[in-house]
């Protein structure tokens, strides 16, 4: 009844090419951001932070980061392991190496080195495509994993061969170390997901997101249209190491705090926000945001009903998720195989039309 | 071969000198020769038609125009300077678009995106401009916008303007293809059979906009086709080809009374 486009006329083109077209769509927006700016921070605790919020959020901003690169450009990788590994790994030399700097700065900045990696590691995407360049991405991820763990330099010698986050503070309050507040940590990377989210939005709608789309759709058409292959590519691999590497550097710095670089960063890293994308639906922001959701939510969920609600044993139960997980994973796929982000399409265009469907 | 004077056609059209010339270009792949030792030239404002059986040679010889084939031997020359080897997106930015043989439309885009992509190369903004959506991105696209706008209304597709280019019907792909390569405000506009597979009600819509863009915009249009009564109606001076060789250039009429046209096409008895 309320989810109209009738009746909200569009006078200008700038208007008509926003994020929410529907009035509806952005107020509801709005009270997203509103809720989880305004009253999450204030009833949030130590579990919800730890077992939900840090990784849904942080999750999604490498969802975000794969699903420019694989779901917008088309190139497929499968080496964001290794490349949120490069933004753990700059975030703490950065860090070490210049203690007071702030470490929001420090996370940026190691975004921006990922970026430069990530780059390098596409440059293969301008001679292979599909399958070739996903093995070419597996062998950066392999590269990468035992890059951090032959060279002493980047983990500073220490001994056990980890990585630590010292305490690190924002306008004075602590975000990083193991003393911090569920409220802080979860405002922290509460920012960097809407700056995330939003930047990706404005490129992938404007001229840049174009020369991706075209790229993935048809190269060839795309080339004698005017789109060189060269840049639109690189860019996609610049902008997705980004924001996966500042996903890198929030997972070690905010959510872990210590890091064994084949533990964390592993190749099961790599196919979990694969299957976020796929999941949630790929070139579609909100796609990644519900990817991340599911794949995160899920088997907390899984775990409260089958050892909170039903009495499972805990270790029975965590063996059942992984399969329960697969299956509807599986399922899920079959009956909607552009993801939840379609679905949530198909939704929308039903409410236009509700209650009076003829 | 080379003009350099204007003309007025009976129609009321100008056709200006030379705009584009190939030069005894050949093209091989491997051992196959596609095209042997051909020259003819394009002139501003006009149709030019290239025919030819199939397996004549015609989609190469457009694919050495737009720059995706580079030939072994010729020379293009382009604005009465000779064109060094580009990729096709260099050929693009020189105002070159093109439509092809079977649809290259982005499937997985709306036809308004999918126009907007012919805009591409009058889009500049850096990438913080648009990260922000601020500033240069936000004017370039509501500019950019508009100027599709005129493009959408001028071949009638308004009512698809939101739709997923995937749901439309042959015909409708075909203009929306169009629609893209108008966008980018060729000079010279290249159709590879645009008319294939369509009905006589839909060539007569295409024929349409075809003639409306020339007369409407001035653009120069080179066009493969096999409906010789839609070529011979709609253009000014046809290439013939065969086995990729030239075996005609001029006016329709002059090609339709060359007896190696005729030859070609309808076949010479062995005896």
């Amino acid at each position: 009844m309320f989810y109209r486009e009738a009746g909200d006329f569009k006078t200008s083109y700038a208007k008509d090419s926003q994020t929410f077209p529907i009035k509806f769509d952005r107020w509801r927006y709005y009270l997203v951001l509103a809720v989880a700016f305004l009253v999450i921070p204030f009833i949030i605790n130590d579990y919800w932070a730890n077992a939900v919020f840090l990784p849904f959020l942080i999750y999604a901003i490498a969802a975000i980061g794969l699903n420019i690169l694989t779901g917008y450009a088309g190139q497929v990788s499968l080496g964001t392991g290794g490349f949120m590994a490069v933004g753990a790994y700059a975030t703490y030399k950065l860090t070490t190496a210049f203690p007071d700097i702030n470490i929001a700065i420090h996370i940026f900045l190691a975004g921006g080195i990922t970026a430069a990696v990530v780059t390098l590691f596409g440059l293969p995407s301008l001679r292979i495509k599909g399958f070739y360049l996903a093995v070419a991405t597996l062998a950066a991820q392999f590269f990468l994993v035992w890059l951090f763990n032959k060279v002493s330099w980047f983990y500073n010698y220490s001994a056990s061969g980890q990585i630590n986050m010292p305490e690190r503070e924002v306008f004075g309050v602590l975000v990083t170390g193991p003393n911090t507040q569920a409220w802080a940590t979860y405002l922290f990377c509460l920012v960097f997901v809407v700056f995330a989210g939003v930047v990706a939005r404005n490129m992938t709608r404007g001229s840049l997101g174009r020369r991706w789309m075209s790229i993935r759709d048809m190269d060839i058409a795309a080339e004698i249209i005017g789109v060189n292959p060269l840049t639109a590519k690189l860019s996609a691999f610049a902008i997705s190491g980004f924001f996966v590497g500042i996903s890198g550097a929030l997972f070690f710095s905010v959510y872990l705090g210590a890091v064994e670089v084949g533990e964390a960063f592993g190749i099961n890293k790599s196919f979990l926000v694969l299957f976020m994308i796929i999941i949630g639906g790929l070139g579609s922001i909100f796609g990644s945001f519900a990817g991340a959701a599911f794949m995160v939510l899920l088997p907390v969920l899984l775990k409260n009903v089958l050892v909170g609600g039903m009495g499972w044993d805990t270790a029975l139960a965590a063996h059942l998720e992984f399969v329960i997980v697969g299956a509807l994973i599986i399922i899920f796929l079959i009956a909607e195989p552009h993801g939840l982000a379609q679905l949530w399409r198909v939704a929308k265009e039903k409410l236009r039309l509700w209650p009076f469907p003829h | 071969m080379l003009h350099s004077e204007s003309f007025v056609t009976p129609d009321g059209r100008t056709i200006g000198p030379t705009v584009m010339e190939m030069k005894n270009i050949t093209l091989r792949f491997g051992g196959v020769v596609a095209i042997k030792d051909i020259s003819f030239d394009i002139r501003e404002g006009e149709i030019r038609a290239i025919i030819g059986p199939n397996g004549a040679g015609k989609s190469s010889m457009l694919n050495v125009v737009s720059g995706f084939y580079n030939p072994q031997e010729g020379e293009v020359w382009y604005k009465g300077a000779k064109r060094p080897p580009m990729k096709p997106y260099q050929v693009a930015r020189q105002g070159i678009a093109r439509t092809f043989q079977n649809i290259a439309l982005f499937e997985g885009m709306s036809v308004l995106d999918n126009v907007m992509t012919g805009r591409l190369n009058h889009m500049t903004s850096g990438i913080f401009s648009q990260a922000l959506w601020w500033g240069k991105a936000e004017r370039e696209e509501v500019a950019n916008r508009e100027a599709v706008e005129k493009v959408i209304d001028f071949l009638e597709i308004q009512h698809i303007r939101k739709t997923p280019v995937a749901r439309l019907p042959y015909g409708l792909k075909k203009r929306v293809e169009l629609a893209r390569a108008l966008a980018a405000e060729p000079k010279i506009l290249l159709l590879d059979e645009p008319m294939a597979g369509m009905n006589v009600e839909e060539k007569e819509d295409m024929s349409r906009f075809i003639l409306s863009v020339n007369d409407e915009f001035g653009t120069t249009i080179a066009l493969i086709e096999h409906d010789m009564g839609v070529v011979m109606d709609l253009s000014d001076r046809v290439v013939v080809m065969d086995y990729g060789k030239k075996i005609g250039d001029g006016t329709p009429d002059e090609v339709r009374g060359n007896q190696a046209v005729i030859d070609a096409y309808l076949g010479v008895a062995h005896d």
